[in-house]
């Protein structure tokens, strides 16, 4: 049995090795191609002056204050789009009629990209926090709303049944059988716009901003500073890795069940 | 011929009872029944598979409301679903909680009534223990056979410690050697809680080793057929009872009277 499971596990360490090697090759060109000023060095400077810059703008805080404020809008965006997003899709998820009732909206603001809601929202809002982060909680809302809803509407009814037989109270049938039976769903939707209020909140910065790293980057850009923009662009690479990272883990402790759960009955 | 029992004795009565379902077709699954589960008592409903058993147990937990008719639970109508009557699905897999332990499973019921926690851990431990999975407390339930799931869902049901304990088939999709120890089981701790259980079932055998008295429901919509008494004392043994005369005779007539051999 062991020794059948070890070669495939061999395998994919080979594999993922070959991915990293990938990536130093690419590495590699990047300050090849801009050392020897095949790329115009200017435009693409040497990945290690970027990293220089990088540890600099680090020690100086600048990036960090900067990615403290971008950070602080992305989480209350995010936040209230969670606050929205999961008590009326659960309460979408459970009635037909406040489906219904919701259904038609959702579906046509859906669509529209929220970049596209900006301007309105600097039309109502201003330029200020305000603006950043209703957009943000624009486009973070669906996939957290949408995948309540199907979340809680595939909830097998059994297990709602169970609750009621027991003669769980409402109260306790949603904090106990329905909010962990969808969990899930719901954590799937959360990790999308999560990605989604990040980027969000970069576009913001960018198209209407005073502060935070997507002022700065832009602002880098504009000043001609160009490895400090490719630092600004590489720490926020890091950022989305961290917090993708934060959700994995999440995943594994307290999500095991839903995957193995499966594979078991399978 | 229920109803001339003394009701005082009856913990569990379905007066005239009849089940529409109106989504689809107007279909009648149930039609003026009445039958009554006493104090104590093993009460097997015989029939022919979808011939509305399972309507009826639901309509007896409270799960389902009649179209007709009253249930009463302890003289009370039963309007929802009460404390005293906890139902066991057939299903068992899709009826454990698959991100709870197998002890915090069996205390989910508890947690429903507020009992301390700590008082919570004890009872469930009791009646895991008396199920046979002692040792099992931190399992999940995919992690179980389907025999232990069961288990587990008869421990969840006997901790609230109804009056009624309701089953639905419940030993239908468990292989007859599991099956045979989960009923011995089941027989010994009706006797020891001194409960009230009406078990569904379509199987003869099993309705026979099990009950005192069968009632035997025809094809939709649901009606009774007939009562049989059962002449066997407690306890009861597999092998003795099952090849015993009697058992025979009252599994030929019930084969008669329900698949018309």
């Amino acid at each position: 049995m062991r020794r059948r499971q070890q070669k495939p596990r061999n395998q994919i360490y080979r594999s993922r090795a070959m991915g990293f090697i990938l990536l130093l090759i690419l590495a590699a060109s990047w300050e090849t191609l801009s050392r020897l000023n095949i790329v115009n060095s200017i435009f693409l400077p040497p990945l290690t002056t970027v990293a220089t810059s990088l540890w600099k703008l680090v020690v100086s805080k600048e990036l960090l204050s900067a990615t403290g404020i971008t950070l602080g809008r992305c989480a209350t965006g995010y936040s209230l789009a969670a606050v929205i997003g999961i008590p009326l899709g659960v309460l979408m998820g459970k009635s037909t009629r406040v489906f219904f009732l919701f259904e038609p909206l959702v579906e046509s603001l859906r669509p529209i990209p929220s970049a596209a809601i900006i301007p309105i929202a600097i039309l109502f809002l201003g330029i200020d926090n305000e603006m950043k982060i209703a957009v943000i909680v624009f486009g973070s809302l669906w996939p957290i709303l949408l995948n309540t809803i199907q979340g809680v509407q595939v909830i097998d009814p059994m297990l709602l049944e169970t609750g009621r037989t027991l003669n769980l109270s409402k109260r306790q049938l949603l904090l106990k059988i329905i909010l962990p039976a969808s969990s899930p769903s719901i954590i799937t939707g959360l990790r999308i716009s999560l990605a989604i209020s990040l980027i969000l909140s970069i576009t913001v910065e960018m198209i209407a901003g005073s502060s935070g790293l997507g002022f700065l980057i832009l602002d880098y850009e504009r000043s001609f500073k160009y490895a400090e923009m490719y630092a600004g662009i590489v720490s926020l690479g890091v950022i989305g890795l961290c917090l993708n990272a934060v959700f994995s883990a999440l995943d594994r402790r307290y999500l095991a069940w839903a995957k193995l759960s499966t594979s078991y009955a399978a | 011929m229920t109803s001339q029992n003394d009701s005082s004795s009856n913990i569990l009565e379905l007066h005239n009872v009849s089940k529409i379902f109106s989504d689809t077709d107007e279909l009648k699954a149930v039609s003026d029944l009445s039958l009554s589960l006493r104090v104590g008592e093993f009460l097997c409903i015989l029939g022919p598979s979808g011939c509305g058993k399972t309507t009826v147990l639901r309509m007896m937990s409270g799960l389902l409301p009649v179209s007709s008719g009253t249930v009463l639970l302890s003289g009370k109508p039963v309007e929802q679903t009460s404390k005293d009557a906890v139902l066991v699905f057939q299903e068992y897999s899709r009826s454990l909680l698959p991100w709870r332990r197998v002890l915090d499973n069996i205390k989910l019921g508890l947690e429903a009534k507020g009992i301390e926690r700590e008082e919570q851990n004890s009872i469930a431990q009791r009646f895991l223990d008396m199920v046979g999975l002692k040792g099992f407390e931190r399992h999940y339930p995919w992690q179980l056979s389907g025999g232990m799931q069961q288990r587990v869902a008869l421990a969840r049901a006997l901790a609230c410690s109804p009056k009624v304990l309701l089953m639905d088939e419940p030993f239908g999709s468990i292989d007859a050697r599991t099956k045979a120890d989960l009923e011995d089981q089941l027989l010994k701790i009706w006797m020891e809680l001194k409960l009230s259980i009406a078990l569904v079932t379509h199987d003869i055998e099993e309705a026979i080793y099990l009950g005192e008295r069968l009632v035997v429901l025809t094809s939709r919509p649901a009606m009774i057929q007939g009562i049989e008494h059962v002449p066997f004392s407690y306890p009861r043994d597999q092998l003795t009872t099952k090849n015993s005369a009697d058992f025979l005779k009252l599994r030929t007539k019930l084969l008669r009277a329900l698949r018309g051999y």
